[in-house]
């Protein structure tokens, strides 16, 4: 079972992982710093496995990679959001870290709810009730199924 | 059926004869540009990939500008990151002191009209002004572009911007970016292309279409596009013959279109902490300020410095205010040195700084307090951007801000 994390719309990557830790040498010193402004506690609580639910427009703001890089370093399984900025959407399935669209799930599940995701059929079981989430591109999906794009494109040359 | 400015790109530039909103294509890519954060990441990934030598050194630019100069001892090492690529891979447009990327790709002509560009940076969306498709990707993104100097894109919907008329005195190209991005949202065109159109938009500097464009990602656009003109080709020193292709069809389709009466526009400002909480600047006169900043890609140009010393002729900035300036670029420095708009800016007490990046991104020159409130130019006022979570950031036009700054309370612009 995974834990939900639950955020509003519009979280940016700001608040995801601040400018002045992009400095730091790399994301598993960056990572403790995971939402700092909106959150003491959600860095040191996240298990690997847990998911992230957000509103709309998950990610805008700058082009970090950062910014899914930590959440992925943290262990966070998947992000199903209401929305996601384009440019989050295309780093997190650049790094392998999937990303789901559901208009409804975001309502109706509350912080710290227990959920079990299937990621092959793109749903998420909540206290028995099923939520489908939309499909990638085939083109994306192919990316995310081989572990990124470093992996993806490895594939492609051997 | 016609096309819209950005199909037309995307079909010069792939050779298709025809594209249509959500295909997805891969584009050959003109340019490149990254900056001193992410190098050190685009490096590494691009050795992850097992490559060994970028497509093409002359596409690739190199820019240092979030850490011009240096504020700790570790900022040199990305510069050291940068250099060690740079020479091992042939770049010879590395640009170590210059100013700030968004200015000087379109500056230097790296970004030009017709072009597909793509940058680590999500304001890339700036060069659109000058007629190229130009949009933010990450480092991972970057390192397989350098590998193999293509980028799959899905072609866009595109939201047709038309403003007409003219503009009163005190509105300027800040106030209408700030103003559609209220009316859009902060995810109103996510995924999509903005097409800047109209007799306003025709009367607008490349200076201040580049504002516009600049600030477009704010609602989540990919690109944000204006049809190059005459200035266009002044600007970026190519021929009318060259960029004749470069417009949208008359019966181009949109997915819609917002018309705007320029002549109904008022100044207005971002409150914190959302670049699309828009307010006339009449709601907000009297908000004490503790520090204002005159800069950034989005307002750091010439006719901004202008604006700010106009405001400011004749005046002090207001006692226990702080008014920073860093002008863009190197190339507006000089300028406005000429002008006679630092003497003028330095005389009413503003610290100018080197061109940069440093307190728009949070990182130096100029970092906030707890509690404290500035009135910005630049783009974000993003929880915890320019100092502790506490601070309070309105974004404005240069004009508003360089007023407030004499009065020390947000003021109307004249």
């Amino acid at each position: 079972m995974s834990k939900i994390f639950t955020f509003k719309n519009d979280v940016d990557t700001d608040q995801i992982i601040a400018s002045q830790y992009l400095l730091l040498p790399n994301i598993d010193e960056m990572k403790g710093h995971a939402f700092e402004s909106l959150s003491d506690t959600f860095a040191s609580e996240v298990k690997p496995g847990d998911l992230i639910v957000a509103g709309d427009n998950f990610g805008c703001g700058s082009s970090r990679e950062q910014a899914p890089s930590v959440l992925k370093a943290l262990g966070v399984q998947a992000i199903i959001a209401k929305s996601f900025a384009r440019i989050f959407y295309r780093n997190a399935i650049n790094i392998g870290l999937p990303v789901l669209v559901s208009p409804e799930l975001s309502d109706a599940v509350q912080q710290g709810q227990e959920a079990t995701l299937d990621l092959s059929a793109g749903t998420v079981t909540v206290e028995g009730k099923t939520y489908t989430c939309t499909k990638l591109p085939p083109y994306m999906q192919r990316i995310l199924n081989a572990g990124g794009l470093i992996a993806f494109l490895n594939q492609d040359t051997e | 059926m016609g096309h819209t400015l950005i199909e037309k790109i995307i079909m010069n530039n792939t050779g298709l004869e025809t594209v249509s909103p959500g295909q997805i294509v891969t584009t050959k890519v003109d340019r490149v540009m990254i900056h001193d954060i992410f190098i050190p990441f685009v490096a590494e990934k691009f050795k992850e990939m097992g490559f060994s030598k970028v497509w093409d050194p002359d596409k690739v630019v190199l820019i240092y500008d979030h850490m011009v100069p240096t504020s700790t001892v570790e900022d040199v090492r990305h510069f050291q990151i940068g250099d060690a690529f740079a020479r091992e891979q042939g770049l010879t447009h590395v640009h170590r002191t210059d100013g700030i990327c968004h200015q000087l790709m379109p500056e230097m002509g790296y970004a030009a009209p017709g072009q597909v560009v793509f940058g680590t940076d999500s304001h890339t969306t700036t060069y659109g002004a000058v007629g190229c498709f130009s949009s933010g990707i990450g480092y991972t993104e970057m390192a397989a572009i350098l590998g193999t100097g293509e980028l799959w894109v899905r072609v866009p919907e595109t939201i047709r911007i038309e403003i007409n008329g003219e503009l009163p005195a005190n509105v300027s190209a800040k106030d209408i970016i700030l103003r559609i991005l209220g009316d859009l949202r902060a995810d109103g065109a996510t995924y999509k292309a903005l097409e800047f159109g109209g007799s306003t938009v025709e009367g607008l500097s490349v200076a201040s279409r580049l504002t516009m464009s600049n600030m477009s990602v704010e609602c989540g656009a990919k690109c944000a596009l204006v049809a190059p003109d005459e200035k266009t080709a002044a600007f970026s020193k190519v021929s009318m013959d060259q960029i004749a292709w470069i417009h949208p069809d008359p019966d181009a389709k949109y997915e819609k279109v917002l018309h705007y009466n320029a002549a109904d526009l008022v100044p207005v400002l971002a409150c914190p902490s959302q670049v699309d909480n828009i307010h006339p600047v009449s709601e907000l006169v009297g908000t004490k300020l503790d520090e204002v900043f005159i800069g950034s890609c989005t307002n750091g140009r010439l006719e901004d410095l202008a604006a700010a010393a106009q405001a400011l002729e004749s005046k002090t900035v207001a006692p226990g205010l702080r008014l920073i300036v860093t002008p863009a670029s190197r190339s507006i420095y000089r300028e406005a040195v000429k002008a006679g708009y630092i003497e003028t800016l330095v005389k009413a007490g503003a610290i100018v700084t080197q061109p940069g990046c440093g307190l728009c991104c949070g990182r130096a020159g100029g970092i906030l307090a707890e509690g404290e409130t500035v009135l910005a130019t630049n783009n974000r006022n993003f929880l915890g951007r320019m100092g502790p979570s506490s601070v309070k950031i309105y974004l404005a036009s240069p004009a508003t801000a360089a007023a407030s700054a004499a009065a020390g309370k947000i003021v109307m612009p004249e």
